[in-house]
């Protein structure tokens, strides 16, 4: 899966998505279950508001240190046998990852969840030299087994699928045949995955965090899955984007801390594992071989810029599990693999405005994703940016736009123009009146009258009542 | 206490009411209410779509008009909070930034100012009816009032507040989001409405204009007999 999971125009994707009654019930009541879970993890913790000052902290300071960072963690990770490829470009880094694989004739690689190879479209690259690659997250193997069908949430990639759903594409391509429990089900899963982990060449891992300091790789997941794939094969290659990482393991237990409880409402996932280099002399399991490709793919060319912050991002999802535009339309409307406030803003930053330009708009500019980041990225002031780069300096918005805001410059700031404006709006709007309202707007106006009444100007202003009082006129 | 009001361009437009019985609630109160004729629009509509140098034109046009006001305060969350956001704006303008940092200084949204400035947390009014609140999204992550209008509210003499389900879901309101991605803005509005009927409310009542011209557009598009108001409204009951 390349970043744009979809060559469908955005308004169509949103049409498919708002007519999607099933898919909308499983995400607003997923939505409110990770919401409660997660403000029960943050009180528990208590002053939540240091610990995300802290998050932040950690956050910035790796961003503004970042090449020392990489250079202290390429240089631990080497120290232990490990093998470190820096790819700038989403193709350098498959074709590192491809190369390894093909010298090492692998015929079958197991990989755990990772949204950095999801970004440099990995599977394909590597399906199309024939390769069987098997996801072994249980929500990525539903989407892998389902035709590649692409994911919705960072964190919960299958969350538009319920389980009678889940049962018919096992049926269909598993010739699965017990009920749609969700223990029967993933219990068929388990078995097939078992054989595919013992017989695997290849392992691939993403990276939640690095630890520069001692060159191990942080990994957090409640499947254990990641814990066999790099367990089992002899080989273990793991992707990350290169601003994930920690100065030491003080920090990582802060950040890991913060990723749990703001993702999934838990204290501690079931698994959080430090990996560190190849497998040592007298060691039972682990990689004989280990690669470490960290990758670049655009950005570099956010640091330094006014998106910079978007860089603090642990991938939680926290953002998408409270913005109430994702809770209407469904992650496969924003037509990204990052989908949700945090997808709009990275999106068009890793991928371009021209295939991303809709998503910054797809906001109320409510907050609630700022409200919810453990590191306190200003995600809706970020979207706002975007809008102001895309107007600014894109030349990208609408040319209707363009004027109504002009004449909005020019009437707001001056006040007759603007109480000659405002004096025309009424019997400007007089003809589509019916009562007092508005029932079908004009021009722009008709989009918001396809779900609601508009109201029609009052026939006197506020400044009038007022002026009138002032004169003694009449009170009303 | 002098008072500058911002009336708001919704207010001063669609929603006279609310302005009326903002200057009647805070004339009660003891303030004394100014009210300058060249106030205009805070500029969010532009900057908050992308049109920053745009906007700047309309803050510098309110930056002036408020330049001699003691408090300046005003029946909405979301505009009171563009005047906090004129220093982050005008940053590292010499002629501005201080001026800039001084309107913000001196701005309040209506609870606010009632409660942490005049300190009262009990205007003496009476409103009979069973009602919810929308707690708007600028009013409580932006401005960060999150109190002082259920504070007032509960001493309103014969007003039964209900819970809202869901209250912190934003009501897809958005400013020129409302236009532009109507359909989305439509089905949030529509979940917000249901989730007021739900409560079995008379009355919904909140304290940005905006939320409040988006929510009753749905309710009366549905012909549902619940009456929007707006906070001031409530407060200026007798």
């Amino acid at each position: 899966m390349a970043m744009k999971t979809s060559s469908a125009k955005f308004k169509e994707r949103v049409d498919e998505g708002l007519h999607n009654d099933f898919m909308r019930m499983a995400v607003s009541s997923a939505q409110e279950r990770l919401h409660g879970r997660r403000l029960t993890a943050v009180d528990e913790l208590g002053n939540w508001e240091d610990w995300r000052s802290l998050g932040q902290e950690i956050r910035q300071h790796v961003l503004a240190n970042l090449d020392f960072y990489l250079h202290q963690l390429a240089e631990n990770v080497s120290k232990r046998g490990g093998l470190v490829f820096f790819a700038e470009t989403a193709e350098e880094a498959s074709g590192y990852i491809k190369d390894v694989i093909v010298n090492k004739k692998a015929k079958k690689i197991v990989k755990s969840k990772s949204m950095v190879t999801e970004e440099i479209n990995l599977n394909a690259a590597l399906e199309a030299i024939g390769l069987d690659v098997v996801e072994t997250d249980l929500g990525e193997y539903i989407l892998q087994v389902d035709d590649h069908d692409p994911p919705s949430h960072i964190v919960a990639p299958a969350l538009h699928k319920n389980k009678e759903q889940i049962r018919e594409v096992f049926k269909e391509k598993l010739g699965y045949t017990q009920t749609e429990k969700p223990e029967e089900l993933t219990a068929h899963v388990r078995g097939i995955l078992r054989k595919d982990f013992l017989s695997a060449d290849v392992g691939i891992t993403g990276c939640n965090f690095a630890i520069a300091e001692t060159g191990s790789i942080g990994l957090v997941t409640n499947e254990g899955n990641a814990d066999l794939v790099t367990a089992l094969p002899k080989t273990q290659i793991t992707v990350m984007g290169m601003e994930r990482l920690v100065p030491t393991f003080d920090e990582f237990e802060v950040l890991v801390s913060l990723l749990t409880r703001s993702a999934v409402g838990q204290r501690l996932t079931s698994y959080i594992t430090a990996l560190t280099g190849p497998r040592d002399e007298g060691d039972v399991d682990g990689p004989e071989e280990f690669h470490l490709v960290i990758v670049d793919n655009g950005r570099s060319s956010i640091l330094g810029t006014e998106f910079q912050s978007v860089l603090q991002c642990i991938r939680c999802a926290a953002c998408i599990n409270v913005c109430p535009v994702y809770r209407q339309v469904g992650g496969h409307s924003y037509g990204s693999i990052y989908p949700g406030p945090i997808g709009a803003v990275l999106s068009p930053l890793l991928g371009g405005y021209d295939d991303f330009k809709e998503l910054p708009y797809a906001s109320t500019l409510c907050a609630a994703c700022t409200e919810a980041c453990p590191v306190k990225i200003p995600l809706h002031d970020l979207l706002r940016k975007h809008r102001e780069v895309i107007v600014e300096k894109e030349k990208m918005a609408p040319f209707s736009e363009k004027m109504a805001m002009k004449a909005f410059g020019i009437g707001a700031a001056s006040p007759m123009l603007y109480k000659f404006g405002s004096k025309m709006v009424p019997s400007a709007m007089s003809p589509f009146k019916t009562g007092d309202s508005i029932s079908k707007g004009p021009g722009p106006l008709k989009s918001w009258t396809e779900s609601r009444e508009f109201p029609a100007p009052g026939k006197e202003s506020f400044r009038d009542w007022f002026k009138n009082r002032e004169k003694g006129g009449n009170p009303s | 206490m002098k008072v500058t009001l911002f009336a708001t361009c919704l207010v001063d437009l669609f929603q006279s009411n609310v302005g009326k019985a903002t200057v009647e609630l805070l004339e009660r109160l003891g303030c004394e209410i100014d009210f300058p004729e060249s106030q205009i629009c805070c500029g969010q509509p532009a900057y908050n779509s992308g049109y920053t140098k745009d906007s700047k034109e309309a803050m510098k046009k309110m930056i002036r008009t408020f330049a001699d006001a003691e408090h300046i305060v005003t029946p909405s969350g979301s505009c009171a909070a563009m005047f906090k956001e004129y220093p982050v704006l005008f940053q590292g303008d010499v002629e501005w930034e201080k001026k800039a940092i001084s309107l913000a200084e001196k701005t309040y949204e209506l609870t606010q100012f009632i409660v942490d400035v005049l300190k009262v947390t009990d205007v003496g009014a009476t409103f009979k009816g069973k009602a919810t609140y929308h707690t708007s999204c600028h009013m409580t992550r932006l401005l960060k009032v999150k109190e002082a209008p259920s504070i007032l509210l509960s001493h309103v003499k014969g007003l039964e507040m209900t819970p809202l389900p869901d209250a912190q879901n934003c009501c897809g309101f958005g400013g020129t989001f409302s236009v532009k991605m109507g359909d989305i803005s439509g089905q949030m509005v529509e979940e917000k409405v249901c989730n007021i009927q739900d409560t079995g409310a008379d009355f919904l009542i909140g304290g940005d204009s905006g939320c409040l011209m988006n929510i009753g557009g749905r309710i009366q598009r549905k012909g549902e007999p619940i009456q929007v108001l707006h906070i001031a409204e409530v407060l200026n009951g007798m």
